[in-house]
């Protein structure tokens, strides 16, 4: 196959938003079909490549491929990696790219998974470049909100917490502003808000949205609630973490204006965020949103392969 | 358009006063065995002031590069004292190699061998992106 006939996920706008939405299609059908897909991928293999770790995330891969009925192979970390010896991104691929089918990797440096694509004719799945994108923790949300509101328009998104680093809040809302009539509540710590050049797209996409502090102020608004971990080594120094990671930790108490059907977001792993208290809160989702992810990248594992079992069903 | 002095040669016109030597350096100038010229602040009716170099001979010039040091650059080619072909720049769609993706978290930060490509986002505020990490950098 010519390579720019190969499709590869490196952004979450390499897809169209009829492609998201086919794909959400396709992951509601595995979970309401398993078997007609348990052996969709037979023969075919992922190498999930991963320079940096990430179980979390290697696990949903590997999961999804495997109830594909296809098979794994790998490694977690650069350590255990031939990139240990100083080998390029373009040279492990060059070579896996002549043992599997399809490659997942994540990689600490931004454009690792692009330059990757440049160098084999097997798709390949970003999960996760450095700062820059995860684009399947967006389709796990997208998933999520979806299969919660029945819809992904017509509603406000409070974000909160890191949104100046946060790499997943970013990715939703680039992804969710094509979706129309969402409204966007940005809720953080002075000293994290989003970026600049967020606030340009949100401007040009002509969003409607607000930038504040108060978590519980705008939280009867919220029809989804993200929340995101404010990252230790995303300060330059401990005083300015400690003062600020408790800020924005989610609470029974602080919830008892929210709204009875609001959704509560995480893209995990916690630290301590979200209290634990609020995990029996059936409006908390982030442990349903694990299940999306496994089915979600299912889906776009079978869409890059160009496989179809719901066609035959 | 002066192409005095040019019978077979490139004379670039338009040059932002001042700007004449650094590109005489960036182009390798004076690595050329024919004759070059730099001419330095001469009037401009539609500038005030300009530079000008002269060159005594047709070479392959790289017009992106050229266009990205100064867009408003015209380049006459000439052959036997006629103009053979007058090219207005603009700010190449693409850079490579010239630009220098100055994030330490891009792939282009560790491995030597990739190239460093930027393309143009906004012509109007001259902004390039890193194809990799999507760093913008305004020229
Ligand atoms: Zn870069």
């Amino acid at each position: 196959m010519q390579r720019d006939q190969i499709r590869n996920l490196i952004s979450i706008l390499d897809l169209s938003v009829d492609e998201i939405n086919g794909l959400i299609d396709v992951a509601n059908d595995i979970d309401q079909h398993p078997e007609r897909y348990q052996e969709a991928c037979r023969h075919k293999q992922l190498a999930t490549l991963f320079f940096e770790p990430s179980t979390r995330t290697r696990l949903s891969f590997e999961s999804a491929m495997l109830s594909l009925g296809g098979s794994v192979l790998g490694f977690s970390s650069a350590n255990s990696s031939s990139a240990a010896k100083g080998e390029s991104v373009s040279d492990t691929v060059r070579t896996v790219g002549n043992y599997a089918d399809i490659i997942a990797m994540r990689h600490p440096k931004e454009g690792a998974p692009m330059i990757a694509s440049q160098h084999t004719v097997v798709p390949i799945i970003n999960a996760g470049d450095g700062g820059h994108f995860h684009p399947t923790q967006t389709l796990t949300d997208l998933l999520t909100i979806s299969r919660k509101k029945g819809r992904l328009s017509d509603m406000t998104i409070g974000l909160c917490g890191d949104l100046k680093f946060g790499r997943t809040v970013h990715s939703l809302i680039e992804a969710t502003l094509r979706y129309p009539n969402i409204r966007y509540i940005l809720i953080s710590p002075e000293e994290l808000r989003v970026p600049e050049y967020m606030i340009d797209e949100l401007k040009e996409a002509g969003a409607d949205f607000e930038e504040v502090t108060d978590l519980e102020a705008a939280m009867p608004q919220l029809d989804i609630l993200y929340m995101t971990r404010i990252q230790k080594e995303r300060f330059f120094n401990e005083e300015d973490y400690l003062r600020l990671k408790d800020t924005y930790i989610l609470t029974p108490d602080k919830l008892k204006n929210a709204k009875s059907d609001l959704s509560i977001l995480h893209p995990l792993p916690r630290v301590n965020e979200i209290s634990v208290k609020v995990d029996e809160d059936p409006r908390a989702c982030y442990f349903y949103q694990t299940l999306c992810g496994k089915q979600i990248r299912m889906a776009l594992i079978l869409f890059l392969l160009g496989i179809h079992p719901e066609e035959q069903a | 358009m002066n192409i005095d002095g040019v019978t077979t040669g490139i004379v670039l016109d338009h040059i932002q006063a001042g700007k004449s030597m650094e590109i005489y350096e960036y182009l390798g100038l004076d690595k050329l065995q024919s004759c070059v010229a730099v001419i330095q602040n001469v009037r401009s009716a539609k500038y005030g002031k300009k530079d000008i170099i002269k060159i005594d001979e047709l070479i392959d010039l790289n017009l992106d590069v050229l266009g990205y040091f100064d867009p408003n650059i015209t380049v006459n080619y000439i052959k036997d004292g006629k103009l053979l072909e007058k090219k207005h720049l603009a700010l190449p769609d693409r850079l490579t190699d010239v630009l220098h993706c100055k994030n330490p978290r891009c792939i282009t930060s560790c491995e030597q061998e990739i190239p460093h490509v930027f393309e143009l986002v906004d012509r109007e505020k001259k902004i390039y992106r890193c194809i990799y990490c999507d760093t913008q950098v305004r020229v």
